[in-house]
């Protein structure tokens, strides 16, 4: 107190206290890095098939549209937030696309259909969250059935198809040798939204208001301005994903991508993003992404059924997230 | 009489009449006590189930995994049944139950002992338990040629001029309207979902309750597995597939509070009633099937908003009393 004399020269506080590198080593991502690793050997020993480069290339295809779409959802949750209604968004931009189509819209006019559609619907989404101040679980399962409703009220067991030969490349081209269209958007997206949440203000002001909204407030934060920035983000990532999703397959049925949005949200929390907000990092996510695509392909090449391999991804969720704890109270002596 | 009207049960009641009002002008006979009869029957699954669901969400916690509980016991118990016809009903009624109440226990397990949130927990139960139908059917179906008759004709069965799934319904309703609100568990169940600490100071284990509701939202998957597949005579992987959003599209439109703590038996029956009176009144009025999606949406967002606006409302009124005294 009185050691005045000594007083250190005001210096650089750091935000966050310098890590040893045993933390580095046990920490999430890397034990993501050891699973991803494991399923790689395991996959090309359990297939001749894996280890080519074509393969290689058609496995990005599993979790590249889910992943886009993952990485505005890592955000979204990081803050306190969730949205359910992601893969019905996809749904109802992907029919507003093939209704252009019908109209005889062409490639640009479509793209910015399905982005325009994904932004607003995660606006609206952000709308009831922020500015009604209600919560996201139940309103986006509300919009869930509402906006996968308006594509079956427009299509009904219909489907659409004739989209533009040009309009193919987004889902199906590939900017060079297998390295897709989709995969190069994917990584471009990560590097954005890495840099997003841990090199901006923004995504600092993201963490500050998932570990304590009230806090973050009354630090001048806006609560709500950035949680309905991130609802308008992850609108628009569905929108992306729709074209994508559009685009490969060619066609347009109510019941595209049923269920997307629980695959989306394990990747999320696989990639180490607590439920619960406040913590999470896009690699994390990144790794996460690759490996669901890596259990889906891999036991796709063993012949195992899609909704086998599901239980594994579920096994996976569950154990990635157990084992941490488990292995702390077994080493905590309790 | 004011009293009455700060039930939200009384205005979602109200709601209920003005539907039907609505349908009836345009199909008369909807409105019939025998087709009103009809129409409970319907919905007694989704009201059983959105029961279970209840006692979870009023925890704070959500039980994402009953759908697929429901499949999954359902293809056990129709397997049994194909299998050895002989065994009776009641006996593949208790089976149902315990088997539901394994994958419960499992779910509440995780959530209790390894403090995971339990929409992660059950987030991946829900494809466990899908995956694990196909695998113990080897994605077979489960026809009604292969179900016996009794296994079929059980719940169709007439009691007092009532089939027997209504009052499996009006049982559990009763079941549950005892628990809430007569027993020590349905008042820690309420207590943990308005303040955890709190209750943990008041002596409520509150992992332990939490592992409870687990247990009877599994256990209310299983008795409606069996339900569901002697009512739609079908077993398949399939079964009831996204089926975990509508029951909680029910207690959220019966005015149960995802925030917990909030919510009654009441609210929770009349809220899959309101789903269940759409779903048999669009076709009947000749709209499209396909607009009951988008309806029961924008219901359960218009339940939320108006829901939001009467604790709200109430919060107001406690303080203008404080200042009174």
């Amino acid at each position: 107190m009185t050691d005045t004399t000594n007083t250190p020269a005001p210096r650089h506080i750091p935000d966050r206290l310098d890590k040893p590198l045993s933390s580095a080593i046990f920490s999430w991502e890397a034990l993501l890095v050891i699973i991803a690793a494991l399923i790689f050997a395991i996959n090309s020993f359990a297939s001749p098939y894996f280890l080519d480069p074509y393969s290689l290339s058609d496995l990005t295809f599993n979790f590249t549209e889910k992943g886009l779409i993952a990485f505005a959802m890592a955000l979204l949750i990081i803050s306190g937030e969730i949205d359910l209604s992601v893969a019905a968004i996809v749904a109802l931009a992907s029919t507003l696309m093939g209704m252009a189509v019908q109209a005889g819209a062409g490639t640009p006019v479509l793209v910015l259909i399905g982005i325009v559609v994904g932004l607003g619907c995660g606006a609206f989404n952000g709308f009831l969250v922020t500015r009604l101040g209600l919560p996201s679980i139940v309103v986006t399962i509300g919009t869930m059935s509402l906006f996968r409703g308006i594509a079956f009220i427009i299509l009904g067991d219909q489907a659409y198809k004739g989209y533009p030969e040009s309009f193919a490349f987004f889902g199906q081209g590939y900017a060079w040798w297998v390295v897709s269209f989709e995969l190069v958007l994917f990584l471009t997206a990560a590097v954005v939204y890495w840099f997003l949440l841990h090199r901006t203000s923004f995504g600092r002001r993201v963490f500050a208001i998932g570990n304590n909204p009230v806090a973050a407030q009354f630090s001048g934060v806006r609560v709500g301005r950035i949680k309905f920035i991130l609802f308008c983000l992850t609108g628009l990532m569905s929108g992306v994903a729709s074209v994508l999703i559009t685009s490969r397959l060619g066609s347009t049925r109510p019941s595209i991508a049923q269920g997307y949005e629980l695959e989306v949200i394990t990747m999320v929390v696989l990639g180490g993003v607590s439920i619960l907000g406040g913590v999470g990092s896009i690699p994390g996510v990144v790794l996460a992404a690759f490996i669901m695509g890596l259990v889906t392909f891999g036991l796709g090449l063993l012949n195992v059924p899609g909704i086998v391999m599901s239980i594994f991804i579920g096994l996976l969720l569950i154990v990635v997230i157990a084992l941490p704890i488990v292995w702390r109270r077994l080493r905590g002596g309790r | 009489m004011k009293a009455i009207l700060k039930y939200r049960e009384i205005w979602l009641l109200a709601a209920i009449a003005v539907l039907i009002g609505l349908i009836s002008t345009r199909f008369p006979a909807f409105a019939n006590p025998g087709n009103l009869r009809q129409v409970f029957n319907d919905t007694s699954i989704l009201m059983i189930l959105a029961l279970g669901q209840m006692v979870v969400i009023l925890t704070r916690s959500i039980d994402l995994s009953m759908a697929s509980n429901l499949c999954f016991t359902g293809m056990v118990v129709a397997m049994l049944n194909a299998a050895h016809p002989a065994i009776p009903i009641p006996l593949l009624i208790v089976i149902a139950l315990a088997v539901g109440l394994l994958l419960g226990a499992i779910n509440g397990l995780l959530v209790w002992r390894l403090n995971i949130p339990s929409i992660v927990v059950t987030l991946g139960t829900l494809t466990i338990y899908r995956g694990a139908t196909f695998v113990l059917s080897g994605g077979a179906w489960v026809n009604a040629d292969k179900m016996s008759p009794d296994f079929i004709g059980f719940q169709r069965a007439a009691f007092l001029g009532i089939p027997v799934l209504s009052w499996i319904a009006i049982l559990v309703i009763a079941l549950f309207f005892i628990l809430m609100t007569r027993t020590a568990l349905g008042r820690s169940i309420y207590a943990i979902g308005v303040n955890p600490t709190a209750s943990v100071y008041a002596g409520i284990d509150v992992g332990r309750t939490k592992f409870i509701v687990f247990c009877i939202s599994g256990m209310i998957g299983g008795l409606s597995g069996y339900l569901w597949i002697s009512r739609y005579v079908i077993a398949s992987v399939e079964v009831a597939n996204g089926y975990e959003l509508n029951i909680i599209a029910a207690c959220v439109i019966g005015g149960i509070s995802i925030a917990g703590g909030i919510g009654s038996v009441g609210g929770a029956v009349l809220g899959a009633l309101f789903l269940g009176i759409i779903s048999n009144a669009l076709p009947v009025i000749n709209i499209s099937p396909f607009w009951q999606m988008a309806i029961s949406g924008s219901a359960i967002i218009l339940a939320v908003v108006l829901n939001a606006r009467g604790e709200r409302r109430q919060g107001r009124i406690i303080l203008r009393k404080m200042e009174a005294a």
